[in-house]
């Protein structure tokens, strides 16, 4: 993990401002997205997003439902392809090198990839094996089940976990194999507050050791070296009305407010 | 390489776990076959001159029942995410699946086939080449099915359009798989069609893996 650390000249990068039109060869920018257009079934989801993150940075990604959140994630970890724009990974395209990508990076989406016929300790050894190309010892394992309090269940099938507990599993595959790059999508849905806790902490640390994060989040989660991203800013005029109108009162008044924040950035 | 047996050994490990899929193929397969004796009569000269046709047909179907889940399961859990990240190929992971596929239901098949032959009263020379030409065929019918698998996968009802996509691919392994024990059975050389049998087999299994990892990779977008 450490040998992919920028070098040392970071000290004289200042961080480029989520937004604007600026070139990524920066040094210091390690991650960064270029002109992002998505469109999914026909619906222009976002258009025109840029974003650039450093090592130790934590990307915030905020917005009414179906403003994107989840499609930038999937964009960032390969798994959709942009219809326009780059991601840059030290300036080079993505997609040039598409499995070194894959390498350096945790998805963890909504759906938590879980075999209920299979016992915890087998589902978190399973993926790891798989992105690790070896089978984990059972240390590791224990040690990434235990960070989140599951290390009790280990042996029991999957069948009988709660929801919290199912996501709470799908975290610690997080932790159980190293990369610079973490796409969390909701990671709080359905944890309770120590688990939470727990989560924050691995982040920190994450962060400290240089690692990036990009966390696509409604709840407040307060973060070091946060940079929110507000993803209504990019949606094309004519669909944020029609999001807006779809929406209940109270998802209308959310969107409002998040429009304010990200104007104030 | 790892990635490949842990995701062979998965599958085979959780199929056995739930006991549903595998045992399920197998006894579709010997109830249909048992069927046909029922239907036909006991007469043993039309038993052995339908024979190999009734099970391979049999077992074609079998083979139909088990694909629909091949892919499906992984995508409704969002693994087939996570397996599009990992760094082994699709394509390996695509070979993974049909020869876990294989073990639980084209094994299966290869080993009570010929108990089924001689139930409809085969005879020893075409029971030899019988075995043979299933060993050859099998793996050709998961290879053709894991296209249809990979093409229906998130489609809803993608069981009925499997079946009509994937059964008329079939036809080919049926009639040289017949061909063969009939060949046999008239004291004629049954190489030809093993053979081509062979041949299919080499044909389907680059087909197979290239045709599915593409129809995968479309339904990932």
């Amino acid at each position: 993990m450490d040998d992919t650390h920028p070098p040392s000249d970071t000290s004289q990068e200042v961080g480029v401002a989520i937004g604007a039109k600026k070139p990524q060869k920066k040094v210091g920018v390690l991650f960064a997205g270029r002109g992002l257009v998505c469109v999914r079934g026909g619906r222009t989801v976002f258009v025109g997003l840029d974003f650039a993150l450093e090592p130790g940075d934590a990307l915030v990604l905020m917005g009414p439902n179906g403003s994107g959140k989840s499609s930038l994630l999937r964009i960032m970890a390969g798994l959709l392809k942009p219809a326009e724009g780059d991601l840059l990974w030290h300036g080079y395209a993505v997609e040039d090198d598409a499995r070194s990508h894959y390498a350096r990076q945790h998805y963890v989406g909504h759906l938590d990839g879980l075999k209920v016929a299979m016992t915890v300790s087998e589902n978190l050894s399973f993926w790891t094996g798989l992105r690790m190309g070896e089978v984990p010892s059972a240390s590791s394992v224990r040690n990434a089940l235990s960070a989140f309090g599951l290390d009790c269940l280990a042996d029991f099938p999957a069948r009988i976990l709660s929801a919290g507990q199912k996501r709470r599993l799908s975290l610690a595959r997080v932790l159980a194999s190293p990369a610079d790059l973490w796409l969390l999508d909701e990671p709080t849905v359905a944890l309770d507050r120590d688990s939470v806790a727990a989560l924050k902490q691995a982040i920190a640390h994450h962060q400290q050791h240089g690692g990036m994060v990009v966390i696509a989040t409604h709840s407040e989660m307060a973060l070091d070296r946060a940079r929110p991203l507000h993803l209504d800013r990019f949606v094309p005029a004519s669909e944020l009305a029609e999001l807006q109108e779809d929406a209940a009162t109270v998802l209308r008044k959310n969107g409002h407010k998040a429009g304010k924040k990200g104007r104030r950035l | 390489m790892t990635g490949f047996w842990l995701i062979v050994h998965r599958d085979v490990v959780m199929a056995w776990r739930q006991g549903g899929d595998g045992l399920m193929a197998i006894m579709f397969f010997l109830i249909t076959v048992t069927l046909f004796p029922l239907g036909v009569g006991p007469e043993s000269g039309i038993l052995a001159r339908i024979g190999a046709a009734v099970v391979w047909v049999a077992a074609l179907l079998a083979t139909l029942l088990s694909l629909e889940r091949m892919f499906q399961t992984d995508f409704e859990d969002g693994s087939f995410d996570l397996i599009a990240i990992a760094p082994l190929p699709l394509e390996a992971v695509v070979l993974a699946k049909c020869m876990a596929n294989w073990l639980l239901t084209g094994a299966p098949l290869l080993l009570t086939a010929p108990i089924l032959a001689m139930m409809l009263h085969m005879d020893r020379e075409g029971l030899a080449i019988f075995v043979v030409a299933m060993a050859l065929g099998t793996p050709s019918l998961v290879f053709i099915g894991a296209i249809g698998a990979a093409l229906t996968v998130g489609a809803r009802r993608g069981g009925v359009l499997l079946t009509l996509l994937v059964l008329p691919l079939y036809i080919p392994v049926l009639i040289f798989g017949v061909g063969a024990v009939e060949a046999a059975v008239t004291g004629q050389s049954a190489q030809p069609h093993l053979l081509v049998l062979g041949g299919l087999l080499l044909g389907t299994l680059p087909l197979g893996l290239w045709a599915s990892t593409t129809a995968l990779k479309q339904a990932l977008e």
